[in-house]
């Protein structure tokens, strides 16, 4: 209890008043309070102490970098999650949401980044869907309509119609029709995820006066977001989260983007990474991109040669995933060239991609990288037997070399055999991943985020086993939204952002420098 | 804003429909005979009514992205108790369909419950309550038993004109079910709930109650088969269940272009599913096609039907796309 006591006491933070806008001054008293939020995830806490003061009119923008807390924070508000310690008020009275509609119905909506839209219903089914006005028992279709109607020209929305089946219409319409039903609960304070991550460029203009508008109606907006360009066009206030931490709120206009980025990185990790080889001289190129491009990304160029790590850097959704997944025959590229080991080659499916000894360690162990309920072996062996049976058995004497060499849990023959994966740690697991792609002795391994969700020790296991791939030829290409490990690791660093390579930047460069380029803010 | 006309599922069910009448009708003349002759006709409306009742109820269930297996040996079940409550006596017919119509509610409100309340797969919980009534049929019941009076007999019997009074009752069933799910707030919850349980309840919509009132209905709909059964038999009769009304059932709503994954579909659809099986059963029959053939021509029509409706799916990738698949920017 005293530990709330404490909270209270603190200094409330310094709050813009913008004086020379007089169209949104805000009153002053918040209309959302946090003091001392902290939050814990199985003994893990990933927030903590964390105040936020959110006023009427205003536009609060939450910067960090992946993994910083913002997301956490903002379920914490929504009545997704209860927060351990601190408290919440609404209006000056201590709150909380058991559920996410109890927010919504005291006014505290919240726009996550996952659709939460029917697809198959019309625009005025979704925005009234547990709330249909009724008349003589059956649903007042013409009310329906014409509310739905007026909610739509109240926020200026002239291109959507409340009939229209909510799956015929543009990603960032959509998303309006999610604001449009926070809207219709008499929302006063609004959290938006990363409201653009899914949208064009031109989709953006209709978010942003949307966003305007409800400011100048007097809600409350936390809008979280990566994109620098944004948080300077819309925000009032920003509050940068580091490692759960709150490192700063401030008005927009006294806030620098170099200032603004220098407070989100930056982390001491000095020895904890492999020293970079000293004599390492890049060999033949592996793979070669050229003007590579799907749906998702478009205009890769890109070369990793043999003893060399290339990162992929870039905000979650920049498209990293997606190149990978172009490269590996997930979802293949549909123009451009592509080369492995100076040949011409076509990969459509992950099976072709083997054939040309290409790897791929996923972003997701569990439901794309494991048979979770299979044994080690089992799992070692899946790629040697399901696509090199002829090369099965001279490589499969290899497989418990491996497993050994990776120091994994159940590593002896016998208990490879019994073990299944589900019982291992994660780094274990993703031990058992690495391995089964070693065995087919690739030529370019690309691993996903491969250190996400793995213990300190299994972390450096990789960092080595990197090391030792490229001392023996290998072209190894990295996506990580770590920048310490990937300042590190990498011997260049491409930085993706919105689906192509914004530019490259050689190893050991500043953390900054990575992030602003994938911000935008360079 | 323009709106370009597209077709929807149901036109395509009914422009399969006419397409399978045309098709039929003129192999069948070829052979001399008449597809649309009133006998023919009679034999194809008879044969909507009873699938039909199941399949609407069926659908109901399917939009919320459940399932009911049990349909076949409520029918059977139902049959036996409106005959044997009615025991031949005319004063107690109403009794009988009363009956029958709070056992077949029972097997629904169970069936929901437990998949609802205790998350059985719909599956493996419809096969399990069918499985125990077929136990219990199987026990009890070792033929045909109780009567129906004459005149409840009439609701297997009467035409008005080639038209079956089961046809009509069908269809107005198909009606009630109709209104419910495009103009009352149940019928709103089942298509919310088939389409995503948690949008669902995170709206507020109660969805275990929307679950269980979709299952009642579905037995309701199967109890009134039931109640046919009887009606035409003149006595109730456990073998029922093995006319495999279930996987029709289920057939006819897919074919009618409800999805099986819930959220989307009509009932208006799945009476133009039903109605194409009636003609294909129809047709087959007047031509005389070798049963096994048959068969193979129902499952391919259905498979067929259903790769159809996939292919009109969206992609939910190509939604999110940043650039176009020929090169460059998206517009």
């Amino acid at each position: 209890m005293h530990l709330l006591l404490d909270n209270y006491q603190k200094i409330p933070r310094l709050v813009d008043m913008r004086a020379d806008d007089d169209a949104h001054a805000p009153s002053p008293d918040p209309v959302l309070r946090l003091r001392g939020v902290g939050k814990d995830f199985f003994g893990t806490s990933v927030l903590r102490e964390i105040d936020l003061d959110l006023y009427p009119g205003q536009v609060h923008a939450l910067v960090g970098e992946n993994g910083a807390g913002k997301s956490t924070l903002m379920k914490v508000i929504a009545g997704v999650h209860r927060p351990e310690t601190g408290t919440v008020e609404l209006d000056g009275a201590p709150v909380s949401f058991p559920t996410p509609l109890d927010a919504q119905h005291a006014g505290v909506a919240t726009v996550f980044q996952e659709f939460n839209l029917l697809p198959d219903r019309s625009v005025a089914e979704n925005v009234y869907l547990g709330r249909e006005p009724l008349r003589r028992g059956t649903v007042d279709r013409r009310r329906l309509h014409a509310d739905t109607t007026r909610l739509l020209d109240d926020l200026g929305l002239t291109g959507i119609t409340p009939w229209t089946r909510v799956g015929s219409l543009s990603v960032a319409q959509q998303q309006v029709v999610e604001i449009v039903k926070a809207v219709s609960y008499d929302a006063r304070i609004i959290s938006m995820d990363e409201p653009t991550a899914a949208l064009a460029d031109q989709e953006v203009a209709l978010l942003y006066e949307l966003v305007r508008r409800l400011r100048d109606r007097g809600v409350a907006i936390l809008y979280v977001s990566h994109r620098l360009q944004e948080i300077y066009d819309l925000a009032d206030t920003i509050t940068v989260l580091k490692d759960g931490n709150h490192m700063l709120t401030a008005p927009a206009g006294e806030v620098s983007p170099d200032r603004l980025v220098s407070t989100m990185v930056g982390r001491d990790f000095a020895g904890f990474f492999p020293d970079r080889p000293a004599d390492l001289v890049p060999g033949e190129v592996r793979l070669a991109l050229a003007g590579s491009g799907n749906t998702m990304v478009d205009g890769i160029d890109l070369e990793v040669r043999a003893g060399e790590i290339v990162a992929l850097a870039g905000l979650q959704g920049s498209g990293r995933t997606e190149i990978a997944h172009g490269v590996f025959g997930i979802a293949p590229f549909t123009r451009g060239r592509m080369t492995v080991d100076g040949q011409p080659v076509q990969v459509r499916t992950p099976r072709q991609g083997v054939r040309h000894r290409l790897a791929l360690v996923t972003e997701d162990r569990k439901s794309e990288g494991l048979a979770l309920g299979q044994t080690v072996l089992a799992n070692a062996r899946l790629v040697l037997d399901a696509v090199l049976p002829r090369a099965s058995d001279r490589r499969a004497r290899a497989v418990p070399g491996v497993l050994t060499s990776l120091d994994v849990a159940a590593s002896t023959v016998a208990a490879a055999r019994d073990a299944e994966v589900q019982y291992l740690s994660g780094g274990n697991q993703q031990k058992v991943v690495l391995a089964k792609w070693l065995v087919t002795e690739p030529r370019v391994i690309v691993l996903d985020e491969p250190t996400r969700g793995i213990d300190v020790g299994a972390k450096r296991a990789v960092y080595d086993l990197m090391r030792t791939l490229t001392a023996d030829g290998a072209a190894v290409l990295l996506i990580s939204s770590e920048l310490p490990e990937v300042v590190a690791m990498a011997d260049r660093i491409l930085v993706v952002r919105d689906g192509r390579i914004a530019g490259e930047l050689p190893g050991g460069s500043d953390e900054t420098a990575v992030m602003a380029l994938a911000t935008g803010a360079a | 804003m323009t709106r370009r006309y597209h077709l929807g599922s149901t036109e395509i069910v009914y422009l399969a429909l006419a397409g399978i009448l045309l098709v039929a009708g003129v192999l069948v003349a070829v052979r001399g005979g008449n597809l649309f002759a009133q006998q023919n006709v009679s034999y194809m409306l008879t044969q909507t009514s009873l699938l039909g009742f199941v399949a609407i109820g069926q659908t109901l269930v399917v939009l919320c992205r459940s399932l009911d297996l049990s349909v076949g040996y409520v029918v059977a079940l139902c049959s036996l108790v409106g005959a044997t409550t009615m025991a031949g006596d005319p004063s107690r017919v109403w009794l009988g369909v009363v009956a029958a119509l709070a056992v077949a509610a029972g097997v629904g409100l169970v069936n929901g419950l437990v998949i609802s309340g205790l998350r059985v797969n719909p599956f493996i919980a419809t096969l399990g309550t069918g499985l125990i009534i077929k136990g219990f049929l199987d026990t009890r019941f070792k033929g045909p038993e109780g009567e129906v009076p004459f005149g409840f007999q009439t609701f297997g019997y009467t035409r008005i004109g080639p038209v079956p009074v089961s046809t009509v009752v069908m269809l107005l069933v198909a009606a009630a079910v109709f209104v419910l799910l495009t103009r009352t707030r149940p019928g709103y919850h089942m298509f919310a709930v088939g389409g995503n349980l948690d949008v669902a309840r995170l709206s507020g919509v109660r969805t275990g109650r929307v679950l269980v009132l979709a299952h009642v209905l579905c037995s309701l709909c199967a109890g009134v088969a039931g109640l046919l059964i009887a009606a035409r038999f003149g006595t109730g009769n456990a073998l029922v269940y093995s006319y495999g009304l279930d996987l029709d059932s289920i057939a006819a709503v897919v074919l009618g272009g409800t999805l099986l994954f819930g959220g989307r579909g009509s009932v208006v659809g799945t009476v133009g599913g039903v109605a194409i099986l009636a003609v294909l059963d129809t047709a087959f029959n007047v031509l005389d096609v070798n049963p096994f053939f048959k068969d193979v021509l129902r499952g391919v029509i259905i498979i067929a039907a259903v790769a159809l409706y996939a292919r009109r799916q969206l992609d939910p990738a190509s939604r999110r796309a940043r650039f176009t698949t020929g090169g460059g920017d998206a517009a």
